[in-house]
C-alpha cells in the first residue's frame, strides 16, 4: 500500500492509491493531502485506478478531506473506481457527495 | 511492522446438521494491531477462494466486511490491547461460508446489528462499518455476549 503524489501541469494534485485504503493507512493519506493543502493545493484528485478495496475508515477519511478542502476554498474529486468501489460508494450514497470520473485523465480534463 | 500470523486449516470429518457432509474450517489468530488487518484479510480471502468462494465475493464482499469486523474487534472490542487477539474462524459448507470474528472484549449489545441505517449526515466521517457488513453479507449477527460477530456469505 502506498500513496504517490504528483502535480498535474494544471495545478491539480493527483494522489494515487496503490493497494487498499483502510483503517491502517487512512491517516497517512489524510496527512499527505493535508500537507499538500497547507502547501497551497486547492484541487486534489484521488486516483483509485490501482486500488483493491476501501473500508469505512477509508471512506471517512475521504469525507473528512473533502470537508477540509472545501473549507480551504478547494475541492476533492475522485477517479478510477472499479465496479466494486463504485458499488461501495453507491451503497453508502457517497457517490452523491463526490464528483467521480471514470479515469484520472478524464477528471483532469474537467477539473 | 509485519507480525507473523498463525494460520491453521482443518477439515472436519464430523457430519454437520446442514446439507454438507464435511466442513472445511479455517482458523486464524490475529494480534490486535491495525497494521496486520490487510494481511489477515488477504490470508482468509485466499483460503476461501481455494475453498470455492467466487472471486467477486472474495474480492469485494468478504474483504470489505472482514476488514470492518477485524477493525471493530481490535479497536472497540480489544481496545487495541496488544495482549489480546482476535480469532477468525471460517466454516465452509455446501451452501455457505460462515465467518466468525471473536474478540476478547466485554461485548456489545447483540441487537446492535439488527437494523443499521446509514448516518443521516452524509458528511459524517464514521458510522458506516456495521452498515457495510449488513449490506455485504447475506446475514450478520452477534452472539449473546456480543463479542463474536458471525457473518454468513452464501455461495453465488
Amino acid at each position: 500500500m502506498s500513496f504517490a503524489l504528483r502535480k498535474d501541469p494544471g495545478g491539480v494534485v493527483v494522489v494515487g492509491v496503490d493497494g487498499q485504503l483502510i483503517v491502517s493507512n487512512r491517516h497517512e493519506l489524510k496527512q499527505k493531502v493535508l500537507d499538500a493543502v497547507d502547501g497551497g493545493a486547492r484541487k486534489v484528485l484521488i486516483d483509485f485506478g490501482n486500488t483493491g478495496y476501501i473500508d469505512s475508515s477509508g471512506l471517512g477519511a475521504l469525507v473528512s478531506l473533502a470537508k477540509k478542502l472545501r473549507e480551504a476554498g478547494g475541492e476533492l474529486r475522485l477517479a478510477g473506481l472499479n465496479q466494486d468501489l463504485r458499488t461501495l460508494f453507491e451503497l453508502t450514497k457517497l457517490d452523491t457527495l463526490f464528483q467521480i470520473a471514470d479515469s484520472a485523465d478524464e477528471a483532469l480534463r474537467a477539473f | 511492522m509485519t507480525v507473523p500470523l498463525r494460520l491453521s486449516v482443518r477439515r472436519s470429518d464430523v457430519p454437520l446438521p446442514e446439507t454438507a457432509r464435511t466442513a472445511l474450517r479455517i482458523s486464524l489468530r490475529v494480534p490486535s494491531e491495525l497494521d496486520v488487518v490487510e494481511q489477515a484479510v488477504d490470508v482468509v480471502a485466499r483460503h476461501c477462494v481455494a475453498a470455492g468462494l467466487s472471486a467477486r465475493q472474495a474480492r469485494f464482499n468478504l474483504r470489505v466486511a472482514l476488514c470492518e469486523a477485524l477493525a471493530n474487534a481490535m479497536i472497540y472490542g480489544n481496545q487495541l490491547d496488544p495482549a489480546k487477539g482476535v480469532m477468525v474462524l471460517v466454516t465452509v459448507t455446501e451452501p455457505q461460508f460462515t465467518i466468525e470474528v471473536a474478540d476478547e472484549g466485554r461485548g456489545f449489545d447483540p441487537g446492535a446489528l439488527a437494523d443499521i441505517p446509514l448516518p443521516q449526515d452524509l458528511e459524517a466521517t464514521g458510522g458506516r462499518g456495521l452498515f457495510l457488513i449488513r449490506k455485504l453479507m447475506d446475514d450478520a449477527y452477534l452472539n449473546d455476549r456480543g463479542n463474536v460477530l458471525c457473518m454468513v456469505l452464501r455461495r453465488a
